[in-house]
């Protein structure tokens, strides 16, 4: 089918492997890319490279193994930062992904926060990423505030601002919400925290696979995702925080690597960024994530964007055909996430039958449960594009879709 | 009639259908004669944990018999507690801990008894049995 973009879809489908697989006898359509992207066979070859080459640990050992695995997992660090534009490579933390981040953070505030400081989150946040929070508040005495959101999804910036006071001392919003793909204004989130000196963490899991962030022009204090979602490996995450920030918290774990001298009566951290690199990270998983994101540059965030965009306004368009279909999340500002349900039809009925049409799809609460409870309903069937989808994956899904509403009605 | 004898039944009834299509309508089908549970039973407290979709299951002992009624608020799950309902409901809670759930792989719907699923036919099963050992242990004990 026509696609005006700069994605040569045939070709860049050939570089995922897993595209080919049959799911219940039929060609596999994965359209959960929100949840984890697919992996290109650079990224897997580069994971295979590691343990058949020169895997070893890193930081530790004057051989040229130890050597070539420090190289290359620092290589990936300076690919991060510059891929980000953080001033420094050092302010690039590899975690275990976007929730090990954010719980970094959160512990690093234990310190600084006052009995009835407050924090701000949004409506819209991953729910297991507000437990930290919460948490933090337990210990701490302090005070979560919540950012409405209104009918389309969208935060009510207003209600923001009257939020906001002397004693905001965190803001945590995501970038764009894994339930409802609406991007939320976060660069006039940050400006307007910073009025009054208050940190701001932006959850970017969802926006990183979709758009190039750019951490100085947005001034952000931390900004976390994780690489599952940029055609990386499981188990890796980026944390950037701003130089001054990362020297003001606490480690997050003890143990090696992160101390510079050790006594039993005290111990000095090392500095930035094995200050919160304690233990043997996951090395192959870091420079399998500097392939990736690698790769992503080379087809371009932009071409990414506009070639996604064009799905979405698609598929879009061919769902609003189908009768008493509803979108959750209709924002002009939307990344290629689309959240729905049909009539009174169960989400979970609906994924299960496109499933055995060999369509993977998103059903559920998808973390989200304030965002349900707003809406009122139990779940929603979410599917969500990368940029080796095609409307004719689209066009297959819209008449599976209709094929489980005739079953279900 | 035994359980054993339903199971049957049950694997000749799908096995009439060709394709995954025409059983998913049948078990669909099949969860419009659910012996529903009175509205007051849909609670927290008798809701089984693990499924996606929300079902309701109720358990009665009658002259020895444990009496199932249940509900979903997802079609296809109605009809998978339906075809296990079928099966347990109106048996001696000893059979029912006994029996095995075989027959679940023969007619179509292996791919649903994974515990990591999240559809729950598994934590389904479980919870009719616990009802029944429950009961048992009652009925021992008096
Ligand atoms: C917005 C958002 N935040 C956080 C997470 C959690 O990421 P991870 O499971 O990689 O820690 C996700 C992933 O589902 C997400 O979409």
């Amino acid at each position: 089918m026509k696609n005006n973009t700069n994605i040569n879809v045939e070709e860049i489908r050939k570089d995922f492997p897993i595209l080919k697989r049959k799911v219940n006898g039929q060609n596999l359509i994965y359209f959960d890319n929100a949840a984890t992207s697919q992996t290109p066979k650079v990224v897997i070859d580069s994971i295979v490279s590691y343990y058949s080459n020169y895997n070893s640990n890193i930081h530790r050992g004057v051989h040229a193994l130890s050597q070539e695995a420090t190289d290359a997992y620092e290589g990936s660090r300076v690919k991060f930062q510059k891929h980000f534009n953080a001033k420094n490579s050092f302010e690039i933390i590899f975690t275990s992904g976007t929730t090990h981040s954010i719980n970094l953070v959160a512990n690093g505030f234990k310190k600084i926060l006052k009995r009835d400081d407050e924090i701000i989150v949004s409506q819209l946040e991953h729910h297991s990423n507000i437990v930290p929070w919460q948490m933090l508040c337990e210990e701490t005495g302090a005070k979560i505030k919540v950012i409405p959101i209104d009918h389309n999804g969208e935060l009510i910036f207003s209600e923001f601002e009257k939020l906001l006071n002397a004693k905001t001392k965190v803001v945590f919003v995501n970038h764009i919400s894994n339930a409802l793909g609406v991007i939320n204004p976060i660069k006039k989130i940050i400006t307007k925290a910073h009025e009054y000196n208050a940190a701001v963490l932006i959850d970017g899991a969802q926006a990183t696979p979709h758009m190039k962030i750019d951490v100085s022009e947005l001034d952000v204090d931390f900004y976390v995702t994780s690489t599952h979602k940029i055609c990386g490996p499981t188990g890796v995450g980026v944390l950037y925080g701003k130089e001054e920030w990362l020297n003001k918290i606490p480690p997050f774990l003890g143990g090696g690597e992160m101390i510079d001298k050790v006594t039993f009566e005290k111990s000095t951290y090392a500095g930035l960024p094995n200050k919160f690199e304690a233990g043997t990270p996951n090395i192959s998983g870091v420079i399998a994530s500097g392939v990736a994101i690698d790769y992503l540059n080379g087809i371009g965030l932009d071409n990414i964007n506009e070639y996604e965009k064009d799905l979405l306004d698609y598929a879009t368009s061919k769902l609003l055909e189908i009768k008493d279909l509803k979108i959750y999340g209709v924002s002009e500002e939307k990344t290629a996430v689309i959240s729905f349900n049909v009539g009174q039809i169960h989400p979970y009925d609906i994924g299960s039958i496109v499933d055995k049409l060999g369509i993977a799809t998103r059903t559920g609460h998808h973390c989200a449960q304030p965002i349900m409870d707003y809406f009122k309903i139990p779940g929603t069937i979410r599917i969500s594009f990368s940029f080796y989808n095609t409307k004719e994956e689209i066009d297959i899904f819209i008449k599976a879709l209709n094929k489980a509403i005739l079953m279900l009605s | 009639m035994k359980i054993k004898q339903i199971q049957e039944d049950l694997v000749d009834e799908f096995a009439m259908f060709e394709d995954w299509m025409q059983r998913y309508e049948y078990m669909i089908d099949l969860g419009k004669s659910l012996p529903l549970i009175d509205s007051k039973y849909k609670t927290e407290d008798y809701l089984i944990k693990g499924c996606q979709s929300k079902v309701w299951v109720q358990a009665e002992l009658i002259d020895n018999k444990i009496i199932f009624k249940a509900d979903s608020d997802a079609i296809i799950s109605k009809g998978i507690i339906a075809i296990l309902i079928r099966v347990f409901s109106n048996q001696v809670p000893n059979e029912i801990i006994k029996a095995n759930t075989g027959f679940i792989d023969e007619i179509g719907l292996k791919e649903h008894l994974s515990p990591n699923r999240a559809n729950g036919l598994s934590s389904m099963i479980k919870q009719l049995k616990l009802y029944a050992l429950a009961y048992q242990t009652k009925i021992n004990n008096e």
